[in-house]
């Protein structure tokens, strides 16, 4: 596939879930990366690397004052970020003027949403280029008003499915998902650990036999040996604090690079 | 556009809230926990249960007579109820106007705070859990809970933003000798909404043996609702004492200071059907509702202090305790359908305030409900006629104000 067809193909309505659907029918394992927008000057750079390393979309964190899903390594990026300035504006302007490849998403916080207006904020996504839409602390049932309008564009909205979702309630949100499922790895907000917990595969064995959509699992999938753990039972991964630690640490976009590079590697050979 | 509040109600939030009929005002919320257009669950996948779960357990426990009756114990033999309802004629005269204290500043622990946490904490007892997370800011509902923790022997975890257990040390120290750990919340303005986002991140990761007891009537559904029915017991003897004072008559107005709102949506709640004009105080630097705007954070759809994008703003005052950038949905509510009005008081006339009832009445108030207080003292004779009878929730005690409120005098 040539470049510029993939970028344009990454844009337009829907990429998320046809991207990350060929990916699992081509037998190969997903990889989703997490970047905080503006977390830094290079945090674009980041992205591009990100993308040209093997992630097959990436989700951009737009930072909030409260963000109550996530841990220290995140909750630090989005302090960097709104020290910076950075706005859903300004995060929608580079993302528009950017060239990535990949399928993007913003997470964020739904008072950024609630704001805006559902219907300018959805309209915002579009214009940058984004595609998707992950707001943790929407859940299936206050989603409602945002899901017509997000719907009614084209922006693909993912839910989220925690351990102890029961299975019931786990059927409708899938049913809701669109492009992919995002499972729970662990009760808990996100951030590094050092084992994967037990409910990271729990989750993603339960989740496939209930859709089709792709099943991703992320929340404490910290480094190459855990992501190809949970590739056994999901279709893909998402990591977030591991990559923005990099980052935070100062390594810029090379070293986010391989060490996606390494998550592909860990994953590809699942 | 008249942005999300404004449009078509969702299929799914039209299909949760129709439980058939309007509610009745100060009864219970909607299906989905709203208050009219606030409220809601607004809470990660991981806490949906959790807060399904403690819904249902109040639910059953409130219909409980066996509930009532050993809360109501504990409240009479532990936490000291009833307060009393207290005249005071030296303050009345000089303000021309007839001011009653509902006094929840002589209960155990001293506010009003304690009668929250004695029922949340057998409540979660009751659903097997044997440990509370709570969030503070002064350090008064933390404390008010670790010694319901204490009470019960339970284990104790409190959340409380660093720059607050620099500025409340001997609270931070009292907790701890009532047996809670104390943890420096240090993300984001390190004040009381961060301890919030703490103690939500905590029981995340612990909903399994542990139980989050929030301090006010905010945060997700049911706890707007049941933290609102815990503090009923202020309003509910409120009236009857005013009643038997006043010949039968109901006060003219009621006024209580709101930082969440807990001790007003209590107060308001045994008055919300008389004639009485109900008035909530707000701290001016942490007005939600009178300079804030709708929002959605720590779990609840209501007016918030934001900026333009939605970044929540902190708020500042001289009383930590009304430093809450939010309110509880049903004061949003009820400002919304005309039954409330909201108004602030700033921190100068809260200190005279502070004075004139320690001078003419000897009684030291908390700083919080000095903002009541200085609102009706700046009212009085004016928008509230001479001769009028106005009872004021005294919702704690001044004590751990007292140093500060020296160092601000000299
Ligand atoms: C004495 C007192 N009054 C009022 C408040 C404010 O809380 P609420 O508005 O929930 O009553 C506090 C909070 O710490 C308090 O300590």
């Amino acid at each position: 596939m040539s470049a510029p067809l993939a970028r344009t193909d990454a844009r337009i309505p829907g990429a998320l879930e046809k991207r990350l659907r060929a990916r699992r029918d081509d037998g190969g394992k997903i990889l989703i990366a997490y970047v905080t927008g503006g977390m830094g000057d290079d945090w674009l750079d980041a992205v591009r690397a990100v993308a040209d390393a093997g992630a097959d979309a990436i989700e951009i964190g737009i930072p909030f004052s409260d963000p109550v899903m996530d841990g220290p390594t995140v909750q630090e990026a989005s302090v960097r970020a709104l020290r910076r300035g950075t706005t859903p504006a300004s995060i929608f302007a580079a993302l528009a003027a950017a060239e990535v490849g990949v399928p993007l998403a913003v997470m964020t916080y739904y008072n950024l949403v609630f704001r805006a207006g559902h219907r300018r904020f959805a309209r915002a996504l579009v214009d940058a280029g984004v595609v998707g839409a992950i707001v943790p602390d929407l859940p299936l049932e206050e989603a409602g008003g945002w899901s017509e309008e997000a719907d009614a564009v084209g922006v693909e909205t993912v839910f989220l499915v925690a351990p102890s979702t029961p299975d019931e309630r786990a059927r409708r949100i899938c049913a809701r998902s669109r492009g992919f499922v995002y499972g729970i790895g662990l009760m808990g907000v996100t951030g590094e650990r050092a084992e994967l917990a037990s409910t990271a595969r729990e989750v993603a064995g339960r989740l496939r036999p209930m859709t089709d959509t792709p099943v991703c699992i992320g929340i404490g999938v910290s480094n190459p040996a855990q992501a190809a753990e949970v590739c056994t039972e999901a279709d893909g991964v998402i990591v977030g604090s591991a990559l923005v630690r990099k980052l935070l640490d100062g390594g810029g976009p090379d070293a986010a690079a391989d060490f996606v590079a390494d998550l592909r590697a860990g994953i590809d050979a699942v | 556009m008249s942005g999300p509040a404004g449009e078509e109600p969702s299929a799914a939030a039209g299909a949760a809230g129709a439980t058939g009929g309007e509610p009745s005002v100060m009864g219970e919320p909607s299906a989905a926990g709203r208050f009219g257009d606030f409220g809601g669950r607004f809470v990660p996948e991981s806490l949906v249960l959790a807060c399904e779960e403690l819904e249902e357990a109040f639910r059953s426990a409130w219909a409980d007579p066996e509930f009532h009756r050993e809360l109501d114990d504990i409240l009479r033999d532990y936490a000291g109820r009833p307060t009393p309802v207290t005249e005071c004629p030296r303050l009345s005269e000089r303000l021309g106007i007839r001011i009653l204290l509902k006094r929840e500043d002589l209960t155990h622990t001293g506010s009003h705070k304690i009668n929250n946490v004695m029922g949340q904490a057998l409540l979660a007892r009751r659903m097997g859990k044997g440990r509370l997370i709570a969030e503070t800011g002064a350090g008064q509902h933390g404390v008010a809970t670790a010694t319901a923790a204490a009470y019960f022997g339970m284990e104790c975890v409190v959340y409380m933003g660093a720059v607050d257990t620099e500025r409340q040390e001997l609270n931070v120290f009292r907790m701890e000798l009532l047996g809670a750990e104390v943890i420096p919340v240090h993300s984001g303005s390190r004040t009381l909404k961060d301890a919030v986002n703490e103690a939500l991140r905590a029981w995340v990761a612990r909903v399994g043996d542990s139980h989050y007891c929030l301090g006010s009537v905010m945060g997700p559904h049911p706890y707007p609702w049941m933290v609102r029915e815990l503090q009923r017991v202020v309003g509910t003897e409120a009236r009857a004492q005013c009643r038997a004072i006043l010949g039968g008559a109901d006060p003219d107005w009621v006024v209580a200071c709101v930082g969440g709102g807990s001790n007003a949506a209590g107060t308001f709640s045994g008055f919300v059907d008389t004639d009485a004009i109900l008035v909530g105080v707000e701290a001016a630097g942490g007005a939600a509702m009178s300079h804030g705007v709708p929002g959605v954070v720590h779990g609840m759809m209501s007016y918030l202090l934001q900026d333009e994008v939605g970044q929540i703003n902190e708020a500042h005052s001289i009383s930590a305790g009304l430093d809450y950038p939010g309110l509880g949905p049903e004061h949003a509510h009820l400002s919304a359908i005309g039954r409330a009005r909201y108004a602030t008081a700033d921190d100068e006339e809260v200190l005279r305030a502070f004075k004139l009832l320690s001078e003419t009445e000897g009684i030291i108030p908390a700083l919080e409900p000095a903002h009541a207080l200085a609102w009706v003292v700046r009212h009085a004779g004016n928008e509230i006629p001479l001769g009028s009878t106005v009872m004021i929730t005294m919702s704690g005690r001044g004590d751990k104000d007292v140093a500060q409120v020296r160092e601000l005098l000299t």
